[in-house]
């Protein structure tokens, strides 16, 4: 037998059966179900040219459809990180009855179907609603407003900074917080300067998941948006405009701005989290 | 929970506000749309509740959205099997691409996954004028809805499994495969009682999404009434229509299934700790 110089193998051996036909039955599933109906997406936009795509894209109507989901779901996730922190600090850190009861219910947004939720909050903040008639002889109105479109925005992306935050909150040793107040530090300076810096990267985690899910919510918008032009028309339902309209490649167009923008914002996050997280270990 | 250490004791007074605004803000943010669903749906009583359940267009959409969740959730958690086996049984090229692309749906906004499988299946679709043809509709019927509640779905399964059969290793199916079992017998005597709270856990989860998808059905359904509405679908027609009893009636179904759902979670996660892979829900 001749010396053989091993090539790259695409898979490495394994005592296990089934590689072929496992990877093989995935690779047609995704394909069927994600890959080439994302390959429409990246396709069609074009078909009626370059000028087409533009005019959408920079039409009003559209801009400030983009502007107001992508501008109301930072605002919502910035309120999430800084409540969300405060609620994940509380249940790991404090004992108090209901307690459990309140960590289940953290999860709420994420079960409960979105249109239920919908309307539920277009009835609340509705100048007839629990708290819209609270507001409405300070003239403040949350329905049909932009603000509507944050508040269900604040619902969907609630758990998001919780759950991030909570674990790394228990397996902060005690040991450091002991370190520092040993050293003289008061309890502010070393929450300030010891955990907040720990729970930093995880916070930036819950606020980039919480804002990729807002940017793209529908069902618990619509309804408390009242979804006027300009005002509080957000950009997935300009999409289904266009879709009525029959105007496929307009349609197209802007669910792939909206996709390619969430990437950019994603990508900076994960950007700015490198950062923070790498400053933590100096 | 034992006595915190000093260092980590926050002045009381401090403790019971900190309590004070999380329990508050997960009561406005999440327990306050919850309880307005059940007294909105009972507000004209409990004949009127019943009566806003018992029409026929109702019972279709029930009937409906247990279809669509009966097609979707077993072809989900078979594909999570073979792509978990896949990825964490073998060591291949482009493993950690496979696995960004099977998280990818989850960065999807709803609305662009109903509006891609109408870029592909739509009248103006890419295959829509030849399946039309051929007497097939997919767009605005049942397939189109199982189509995208699958794509929103998708990785509900497979990310539940993959974290925890790459922990475990595959010591004990390498054991019983030199033994001379075969692929199947494996599968079935070691790795599925292995993973069997985890499977559990992931369909949970994928059958509350299948059931609530409300942006991406809503894309393809075209609302049809007793037709193509699910339940979702059925309250935003009936709220639309200013039948707010009948449409926060459907609503209460959905948000107690959704109770259901936590409830089981919580208690899956409370005993089989070890035995679930911690994952993020979205």
């Amino acid at each position: 037998m001749t010396a053989v110089v091993r090539p790259r193998r695409f898979v490495e051996p394994s005592a296990l059966p089934g590689f072929g036909p496992a990877l093989g039955f995935t690779m047609v599933y995704l394909s069927f179900f994600l890959l080439l109906p994302l390959a429409a997406l990246v396709l069609r936009p074009w078909e009626h040219g370059f000028g087409h795509v533009w005019s959408v894209i920079t039409e009003r109507r559209t801009l400030d459809a983009l502007k107001l989901s992508f501008g109301a779901a930072f605002l919502a996730a910035c309120l999430n990180a800084v409540f969300g922190t405060i609620v994940a600090w509380v249940l790991v850190r404090y004992d108090f009855p209901g307690k459990r009861l309140l960590d289940a219910f953290v999860d709420l947004p994420f079960a409960l179907p979105t249109a239920v939720a919908g309307i539920a909050l277009a009835t609340i903040y509705a100048p007839t609603g629990m708290i819209g008639a609270l507001l409405d002889p300070y003239h403040i109105q949350i329905a049909y407003t932009p603000l509507g479109v944050m508040v269900a925005l604040v619902f969907v992306g609630f758990p998001f900074v919780v759950r991030a935050i909570q674990p790394v909150l228990e397996d902060l040793h005690v040991e450091v917080e002991e370190a520092a107040a040993t050293l003289g530090a008061s309890r502010l300076r070393t929450i300030a300067l010891v955990v907040f810096p720990a729970i930093l990267p995880a916070l930036l985690t819950g606020f980039s998941l919480s804002m990729a899910r807002a940017v793209g919510e529908y069902g618990s918008v619509i309804f408390i948006a009242g979804n006027i032009q300009n005002v509080s028309e957000i950009a997935p339902l300009l999409i289904i405009m266009h879709l009525e309209e029959f105007d496929y490649a307009g349609a197209a167009a802007i669910g792939l701005v909206m996709l390619l923008i969430s990437a950019v914002t994603l990508f900076a996050l994960n950007g700015v989290q490198a950062l923070v997280a790498r400053r933590g270990l100096r | 929970m034992s006595a915190p250490s000093p260092a980590r004791r926050d002045p009381p007074l401090l403790v019971a506000a900190l309590i004070i605004l999380a329990v508050g803000y997960l009561g406005l943010v999440v327990f306050l749309p919850l309880l307005t669903v059940f007294i909105e749906a009972l507000r004209k009583g409990i004949e009127a509740y019943f009566s806003g359940i018992n029409q026929s267009e109702v019972w279709s959409a029930i009937k409906l959205t247990l279809i669509v969740a009966g097609v979707a959730v077993p072809l989900n958690t078979v594909f999570g099997l073979a792509a978990a086996w896949t990825v964490t049984r073998f060591d291949f090229w482009g493993k950690n691409l496979l696995v960004t692309i099977i998280d990818l749906p989850f960065s999807i906004s709803p609305v662009i996954s109903g509006l891609i499988y109408v870029l592909l299946y739509g009248a103006n679709g890419w295959f829509g004028p030849q399946l039309q043809e051929m007497g097939i509709q997919v767009i605005f019927n049942i397939t189109g809805i199982i189509l995208a509640t699958t794509l929103v779905t998708l990785p509900f399964v497979a990310r539940e499994l993959i974290p925890l059969m790459q922990a475990q290793g595959s010591d004990e199916e390498a054991a019983a495969t030199t033994l001379g079992a075969n692929g199947w017998r494996t599968f079935f005597l070691i790795t599925l009682p292995n993973i069997k709270w985890a499977l559990m856990y992931g369909v949970l989860l994928c059958t509350a999404r299948a059931m609530g998808e409300f942006g991406a059905v809503s894309v393809v359904s075209g609302k049809i009434r007793g037709f193509t509405a699910t339940m979702p679908l059925q309250v935003e027609i009936l709220y639309n229509e200013y039948n707010f009893v009948a449409a926060f009636a459907v609503a209460s179904l959905l948000a107690l299934f959704a109770l259901i759902t936590l409830a089981v979670k919580t208690v899956l996660e409370a005993r089989f700790a070890d035995e679930l892979a911690a994952q993020r829900w979205r």
